[in-house]
């Protein structure tokens, strides 16, 4: 909201000694300390210093033989003698009044003027452009002035730049201070000046004894719940061609409108001031009484922007007996509209109900100044008053004659709230004495009715947001300033769950992800989002290729969510490659999501209570489970070259060796199995397995993707599913036994196609508990053959005993002889 | 043994004597004195030999003639014993010398790790209101508008639903969204637990923003949540004292403004004063009893207070990052400069 301070000046009563347009730092801290951030001042006079005056120009005396026209001017700065300046601009004629710095006048960006020899003349000030005084960046021509001024007169104040805009932002409950009054109101409160209000009567007054004999449009509202109250004004004989004021234009261009016509700069003017949206009909095209209504069988509307705009049922409008006119509290319709031969004006003034203009708003894409004051609350008080001042003005500037209005609906009830003033200093955590809480809702507006503990506060009609407690809490906090508000530190209590400190699931993310920084992965955070070309050629299937897809994404071209973090990393992986980067090591932990249940639609469940458990339940299932994973990359080197020679390039094995050495310190059992699985090459994956469902997995990336994004062959990447492994209790120790082991070595012929795990399973199977330790010490495999040598020490170790070297040959025994039976091998001796 | 006896007058002696401390302390390493050991000191040295031909010395003369060859060997031995350690010190300096490296050398021979920041400062954070008895909520990324939006005191037609650009998840009408804020743990917190509640929710949240040098669509919000009996607007200020002098330094204070936010009443906007001016750090203030009872808590005994913050906007003021896309990239060079341990 663009607040020029001489029209705030018109509502507030400053001191004699304090000039608002000299004290915009003054303003500016008053307005953030009662809650209205300050977007921006324009302050063009700051740049401006010395004498810059009105001129009216006598004679002009065009220089030829230069490369451009230069003139040399005569002008009457209201001087004993006239004065004379050389121009280069040539779009102002003998007898237009124009700016002139004289010398001794600094112009923005430290431009002095001074009198000095040009083009063999004396040039004594200079005229200025809007662009030499910062006021625009118009430079095409100097600035010729439409109205007259007193020559020699300060041309600031003709130009309006003695006149400081402040850009407030208005928050969504503060509505009312969308408009110089509201604004002023909350300026007048926050500097303890007077607030001066418009003579609302007086006005009203006034247009009664206006009124001459004439024809009044009617008007009615067939859907209460789109308004609840509306005033037609009707006005004939307004002169087409009257121009808007000068004084109003301006104002309308410092607040950032555009003036257009008398009636609507007249409407548009008033908004802004007052807060309540106005329009003006052309009445002679209304076809008999005008309608509040929902679109209903009305298809469409063609609005002042000229778009056709399809109309859906519930949209409400003003229309009149045959066409739609209007969407309400949104845009005119082009049809109604104020033409250059409009003579008789419909003035109306509704107070719409803010739902239903957000909802015309959203749904036709559509934010108006109208509708951004209507969705945030306009004051009802305001139609019958703003568009009696808009009538006047009409009657003032235009010669219209008034007529009459026609009304319907009534101004809704004033609301009441019932609070003790103890009770708010009971929220804020300071004490208001009962005078203080008094004063401030009296200067937002409030009657207050005490009458025991409990006083009665009435809102204020523009102050829909004040209705309970906590809102009566906050005006008088804001009055005297959070500032007031002590600090205190409240002890926190234990909860009822008992729980406190960081979860098991917490205190585990925390763990892996120091572990993989501490074994040298630097950690990533990747936006999640993907697209399906990746997921492609990634290879997902199954629940990993079902993902989400965002209907407004940034761009089109990563709309989805991602299922997997390989995409991130890998690609973030490639780009530090393409940086400049020799290997890499990285890792991220973070939630994916994955579209595999059918989730509940929690939408419209009521908020005025706790919703029913089966609400509860409905509501949490209409979100997916998103999973936490934390994945790791190495592309290149694991252990790196330097002076010391050549390093090593990552494989699986270092892949499953991080995996196991990260599982095995969260979860004491595991298993792991070769599987095929994407994005990982097809026979150099690991799955971990905890009871009988999978944790993690871990190998070498598949070729083609390293292939298509740049990385190097055997580039690993591991994936824990944090959540899906069980929180364990309390590990209970086994004793340290201090009897002799028997350490036995064998060794199998088998198929390539057993993998290690399998046998090493099979041979504490078959020893039973007395077997401590299974440990591969050796492996190889012939050139051209399909069979492998497998060589293992196992520890015999009983808890009471020396074992004896029968018992150790038949633990032996039993071991190698399920290995033998089940996979078909053969014991080496 | 036998070996040939030799003379054992005294002038014998001596001169078998001066001959092995001369030759001992020629020795210039310790070979050469294992060497002279065996002919001056050893047992076929002349002086051993002189003492094995004391049986020739006339019985009277023997003990004076004993005396003086003992003399004579502990001279030698003595001289010996000092060459040794001379040389024995010598030889180990020199090696000590000789096995010198350089030390500066890189030593590195695998990659270095490092945290994100914004991971080590929500440690941080987290570890601050653990420390003082808050527990750390966590909820869904993609969660349900009702949870987002409507518990929020932000129904679907009000003007602030506008104000926060929303990921919709298709199709529309499913309700989910990426959340906003992370404003829907503090609900869910409060449905699945009764007063009093202590809570801090750290997390990713979305909002439709290009990213550039100072905004993300991907960022991280910390907000806090605390429901209680006797809970003043004055605790919400003191904590965020607290708060802004742990992460920002001792002598940071804060103050509030009043400000606008549908979840609550009183609403502010809190700003932190650093390196001579006003920064703004998040928003914050009472939980609006509609929230409240929305989670069926009882507004006539309980109330509350919650805040939140943006941890890039906190790490970039803090640790002086000018450029967002430094933050959100992975380029290794970028998080390595804070290791894992440091702030």
């Amino acid at each position: 909201m663009k607040l020029p301070v001489s029209w705030l000046a018109e509502f507030i009563t400053f001191p004699k000694n304090f000039d608002p347009a000299k004290n915009v730092e003054k303003l500016v801290a008053a307005f953030v300390k009662v809650g209205f951030e300050v977007e921006n001042v324009v302050n063009p006079a700051s740049g401006i210093k010395g004498p810059l005056k009105v001129g009216t120009v006598l004679e002009i005396e065009e220089l030829s033989g230069h490369k451009k026209p230069i003139r040399y001017v005569a002008l009457d700065l209201g001087e004993k003698s006239k004065r004379y300046v050389i121009c280069g601009a040539t779009n102002f004629v003998v007898g237009d009044q124009v700016v002139v710095a004289v010398p001794g006048a600094v112009l923005p960006g430290n431009f002095a003027i001074s009198a000095r020899e040009t083009y063999g003349k004396l040039s004594n000030g200079m005229i200025c452009s809007a662009r030499e005084l910062g006021l625009g960046e118009d430079h095409s021509g100097i600035i010729v002035l439409s109205e007259r001024f007193k020559n020699g007169s300060d041309a600031l104040k003709a130009l309006g730049a003695d006149d400081p805009i402040i850009d407030i932002a208005v928050n969504p409950d503060r509505g009312y201070a969308m408009s110089v009054r509201g604004a002023a109101r909350e300026l007048a409160m926050s500097l303890g000046f007077q607030f001066k209000d418009i003579e609302s009567k007086a006005l009203l007054n006034k247009l009664a004894k206006a009124k001459k004999s004439g024809k009044v449009t009617q008007v009615e509202i067939l859907d209460k719940s789109g308004a609840d109250l509306i005033f037609l004004r009707s006005l004939s004989g307004l002169d087409p061609s009257a121009k808007t004021p000068a004084w109003m234009a301006r104002r309308l261009t410092q607040a950032g409108m555009r003036p257009i016509s008398l009636a609507v700069d007249v409407t548009n003017y008033v908004m802004l001031e007052l807060g309540q949206p106005l329009h003006a009909f052309d009445a002679e095209k209304i076809n008999g009484r005008l309608r509040v209504q929902r679109a209903n069988s009305f298809k469409s509307i063609t609005t002042l922007d000229n778009q056709v705009r399809k109309l859906i049922k519930d949209d409400l409008l003003i229309a009149d007996e045959k066409r739609p006119l209007a969407l309400a509290g949104t845009m005119g319709g082009l049809d109604s509209e104020v033409g250059v031969e409009t003579t008789k004006i419909a003035l109306e003034a509704a107070h719409f109900n803010p739902v239903a203009v957000a909802r015309n708003s959203r749904r036709h894409i559509l934010s108006s100044e109208a509708s951004r004051r209507f969705e945030r609350g306009v004051d009802p008080l305001l139609a019958e008053i703003a568009s009696a001042r808009a009538a006047l003005l009409l009657i003032e500037h235009g010669g219209a004659r008034y007529h009459g209005s026609a009304s319907k609906g009534a101004l809704p009830k004033a609301k009441f709230t019932a609070i003790s003033p103890s009770e708010i200093s009971e929220l804020i955590g300071t004490e208001y004495s009962s005078a203080e809480v008094a004063k401030a809702l009296v200067a937002v507006g409030c009657k207050v009715s005490k009458s025991g503990k409990k006083w009665r506060i009435t809102s204020p009609s523009w102050r829909s947001d004040l209705n309970h407690l906590s809102d009566f809490a906050e005006e008088v906090a804001r009055f005297y300033g959070y500032e007031r508000i002590p600090s205190r530190v409240p002890t926190p209590k234990i909860p009822k769950s008992g729980k406190t400190g960081l979860s098991p699931l917490q205190q585990r993310r925390r763990f892996l992800s120091l572990a993989l920084a501490n074994r040298g992965f630097t950690e990533v955070h990747n936006y999640p989002f993907v697209n399906q070309s990746q997921m492609d050629l990634f290879g997902f299937t199954g629940e990993r290729a079902k993902t989400f897809k965002i209907a407004n994404p940034i761009s089109d071209q990563n709309p989805l969510l991602r299922t997997h973090l390989s995409i991130g990393l890998l690609e973030t992986a490639a780009r530090n490659l393409a940086r400049g980067a020799k290997s890499v090591a990285l890792f991220e932990s973070g939630l994916i999501f994955r579209d595999i249940k059918k989730l509940e639609n929690s939408t419209g469940i009521s908020t005025a209570k706790r919703p029913s458990a089966a609400q509860i339940k409905k509501i949490y299932e209409s979100v997916p489970f998103q999973s936490l994973h934390i994945g790791g990359v190495v592309a290149g080197e694991i252990e790196l070259s330097g002076w010391w020679g050549k390093g090593r390039t990552a494989s699986w094995e270092d892949a499953v060796s991080i995996t196991s050495q990260l599982l095995r310190e969260i979860t004491s059992d595991f298993s792991v199995k070769n599987v095929d699985l994407a994005p990982w090459h097809p026979g150099r994956c690991a799955e971990f397995v905890v009871a009988g469902k999978p944790v993690a997995h871990a190998g070498e990336i598949h070729p083609r993707i390293c292939a298509a994004l740049g990385l190097p062959e055997r580039t690993i990447f591991f994936a824990l599913l944090v959540d899906a492994i069980p929180v364990q209790g309390a590990i209970q120790a086994k004793p340290v036994i201090a009897m002799p082991a028997a350490i036995q070595d064998v060794s199998f012929y088998l198929s390539s196609q057993v993998s290690a795990a399998e046998i090493t399973a099979a041979l504490r199977e078959g020893a039973g508990e007395l077997l401590e330790s299974v440990e591969l010490f050796d492996r190889f495999q012939r050139e051209g053959e399909n069979q492998i040598s497998l060589a293992f020490t196992l520890t015999f170790r009983a808890p009471d005993r020396t074992l004896t070297g029968e018992e150790v040959a038949k633990l032996r025994e039993q071991a190698t002889g399920s290995v033998v039976e089940r996979f078909k091998a053969t014991l080496r001796s | 043994m036998s070996s040939s006896p030799i003379s054992v007058d005294p002038a014998q002696i001596e001169l078998i004597k001066e001959r092995a401390i001369l030759a001992i302390s020629g020795a210039k390493n310790l070979d050469e004195l294992k060497e002279i050991k065996i002919s001056h000191v050893g047992d076929r040295s002349p002086i051993a030999r002189a003492n094995q031909s004391l049986g020739q010395v006339p019985i009277e003369e023997r003990a004076a003639t004993g005396k003086l060859i003992g003399t004579a060997r502990a001279n030698i031995n003595q001289a010996f014993d000092d060459k040794e350690r001379e040389l024995t010190l010598a030889r180990d300096t020199k090696a000590l010398v000789e096995e010198r490296v350089d030390v500066t050398l890189p030593t590195q021979r695998t990659h270095r790790g490092a945290l994100h920041p914004l991971t080590s400062l929500r440690y941080e954070i987290e570890d601050l209101f653990v420390g003082l008895g808050y527990q750390v909520a966590e909820g869904p990324e993609l969660e349900s508008g009702w949870l987002n939006f409507d518990a929020l005191n932000i129904p679907e037609d009000h003007p602030a639903r506008t104000m926060q650009d929303t990921f919709f998840i298709e199709p529309i009408d499913s309700g989910l969204v990426l959340r906003t804020h992370t404003s829907p743990v503090q609900i869910r917190t409060m449905l699945e637990n009764e007063p009093p509640i202590y809570v801090i929710c750290p997390g990713r949240t979305y909002r439709s923003d290009e990213l550039d040098a100072t905004h993300t669509p991907v960022f991280n919000q910390v907000e806090g949540l605390v429901v209680d009996k006797g809970i003043t607007m004055a605790d919400l200020k003191g904590t965020l004292d607290l708060f802004a002098a742990r992460i920002f330094g001792p002598d940071v204070t804060t103050r509030i403004r009043p400000s606008f936010f549908p979840f609550t009443e009183p609403s502010a906007e809190v700003d932190f004063f650093y390196n001579g001016r006003w920064i703004e750090w998040g928003g914050c203030g009472m939980v609006n009893p509609k929230v409240l009872e929305a989670c069926g808590i009882d507004t006539s005994l309980y109330t509350g207070f919650a805040f939140g913050m943006g941890l890039e906007r906190t790490l970039m003021v803090r640790n002086g990052i000018t450029d967002m896309h430094d933050i959100v990239e992975g380029d290794l060079r970028f998080s390595r400069q804070f290791g894992v341990g440091s702030r």
